[in-house]
């Protein structure tokens, strides 16, 4: 039975589906629909829902959620992220799992509340301190906003670590039918790292921490993370092509933004340019795979909501075989299909 | 309907009032209609300032094939116009060919397109003699449904019962009167 859903309500109801039993967060726009929707249906679940008195506050109360060993998640826009940072980078240390939905909004500054792409950095290159990363999932619709919303807190489980689900404002509001299948959560063993009290039962003590003045000890830890990013980068990275053997250029898009190039390419295609669409669904980990391109493809164009971030993981994935150009339009507006064909026809020099 | 989104048959819809007309709620009703026939849906407000007063407009694509971009911006089929900058905004973008529902009542002129349908409304002014100013929209959906004699009333009234649910049953009459007037 499918329902229509607008993003932020239908990425709320996934969280809910997938057991997130605690939502700590503060309005910005445009993700309110988030704290709303939870306000009332994470209540009548019997689940905790808390309306932080900041950001920071809320991000600390999913590190608290989160080491007591239950599924939690916080959401904000891109602002609200930049305070979160702090508290991201502590839950990487710690090895907490947990869902942060960012639905991406214009900067920088306080900017404006209209949809923008301009915070691939800041969930892919993390704006926190230190040595980590967090997986990142860049749905397109509001049905794989709940995929990946469910998805997140599993991989949030299996490898211990902060997940992001990242969609533009525009993804947020629009609606369209999803449906909700049953979940079977990934089981993760809470008694080897929670906080959850040891009842007498459990015989050891559990220590969630990140600080370590032991530079040995630290150094460890920091090998032990980055044995588990580099489990996830062997595993987890997700993409779509329809680039072939004959095509002549590639177009790069994720999000809302790769239904935009959709349209081009199928305008392109009918104007005789051939062309194909790679569309990254995981940001990190960054999916290098899909940039090994038959020899019929001359050149890439990367299409973002922004003045260009996506393109430097594009170059390093591509690395140095074929040029990546880039159209971007940033502050609120959206490109149209003509404009992405038009910078396509121009790249591929000809005026076919 | 044309063939001009990624696949199959594909209609694309605006429609667009002052906030407070019901522009929004129209274009979900239209949204959940097509949905109803198992076709794939989108509907994407403007979000912004204009909330709070001012202009509301809201994007909707039906199609029995993948929708890409959401948004409505060039080679709209069926423009709905509730008020007169909603028609100077968007005339230029109708698709030739396309359809305008104007609601007449306060939208004074025609169209300058000679290339487009142009179907006026009363819709404002038969919803006030119904009693409520609030369902112009219900009116100008009935105008809209004028074009898809594959809905019948029924449908329509299904879409009401499930988008309004419980607290808004009883309008539900009301707006089923507002929509048949608009069909005639």
């Amino acid at each position: 039975m499918k329902t229509l859903m607008k993003g932020n309500e239908a990425i709320s109801q996934a969280a809910i589906v997938a057991g997130c039993k605690a939502f700590f967060g503060y309005p910005i726009t445009p993700q309110n629909e988030i704290p709303e929707y939870m306000s009332a249906a994470m209540v009548n679940a019997g689940r905790v829902f808390v309306q932080a008195e900041s950001e920071v506050a809320a991000i600390n109360m999913i590190y608290g959620g989160a080491a007591a060993g239950v599924r939690v998640m916080t959401s904000s826009s891109s602002p609200g992220i930049a305070l979160k940072q702090e508290g991201i980078s502590y839950l990487a240390a710690a090895k907490l799992p947990c869902v942060i939905v960012s639905v991406m909004r214009c900067g920088p500054g306080l900017g404006g509340i209209l949809p923008s792409q301009s915070d691939y950095f800041q969930v892919v290159k993390g704006g926190g301190n230190g040595d980590y990363y967090t997986p990142v999932y860049a749905p397109n619709s509001v049905q794989e906003s709940v995929d990946l919303t469910i998805k997140a807190f599993d991989i949030a489980d299996k490898y211990r670590t902060p997940v992001f689900v990242v969609v533009d404002g525009t993804l947020g509001q629009m609606m369209e039918p999803v449906e909700f299948k049953p979940v079977t959560p990934y089981q993760i063993d809470v008694d080897s790292f929670a906080t959850n009290g040891q009842s007498g039962k459990r015989g050891y003590r559990n220590m969630v921490n990140s600080l370590n003045l032991s530079a040995i000890g630290l150094e460890k830890s920091n090998f032990e993370l980055k044995a588990t990013y580099d489990e996830i980068r062997k595993n987890e990275a997700m993409y779509e092509s329809s680039v072939k053997d004959g095509d002549e250029i590639a177009l790069v898009a994720y999000g809302v933004p790769s239904r935009i190039a959709l349209n081009a390419v199928k305008a392109l295609n009918d104007k005789g340019v051939k062309a194909g669409l790679i569309r990254p669904i995981t940001l990190w980990p960054f999916p290098d795979e899909a940039f090994k391109l038959p020899a019929s493809v001359k050149i890439v164009l990367v299409c973002e909501l922004s003045m260009g971030q996506m393109i430097d993981d594009v170059r390093l994935a591509l690395n140095g075989s074929v040029p990546a150009h880039f159209y971007g339009r940033t502050g609120g507006v959206i490109f149209e299909p003509e404009e992405l064909v038009d910078a396509a026809i121009k790249v591929v020099g000809g005026g076919k | 309907m044309n063939n001009s989104s990624s696949s199959g048959k594909t209609e694309r819809i605006l429609i667009a009032g002052f906030g407070g007309q019901g522009a929004l709620t129209a274009g979900q009703i239209i949204a959940l209609l097509h949905m109803g026939r198992g076709l794939n849906v989108t509907w994407m407000p403007s979000y912004g300032a204009e909330m709070r007063g001012g202009t509301a407009n809201c994007s909707v694509i039906v199609s029995d094939g993948i929708i890409g971009s959401p948004t409505v911006s060039t080679n709209a089929d069926v423009l709905i116009a509730l008020n007169t900058p909603s028609l100077d905004k968007f005339e230029p973008i109708v698709a030739p060919g396309g359809t305008i529902i104007a609601n007449t009542s306060i939208i004074k002129r025609g169209t300058t397109r000679t290339d487009v349908k142009f179907i006026g409304v009363d819709a404002t002014n038969i919803a006030v003699a119904l009693g409520n100013l609030k369902i112009a929209n219900m009116v100008a959906m009935g105008t809209y449904l004028n074009l898809h004699p594959e809905f019948n009333d029924s449908d329509f009234e299904k879409v009401l019962n499930d988008r309004f649910g419980e607290k808004g049953k009883a309008l539900i009459p009301l707006n089923m009167e507002a929509m048949k007037k608009g069909r005639v």
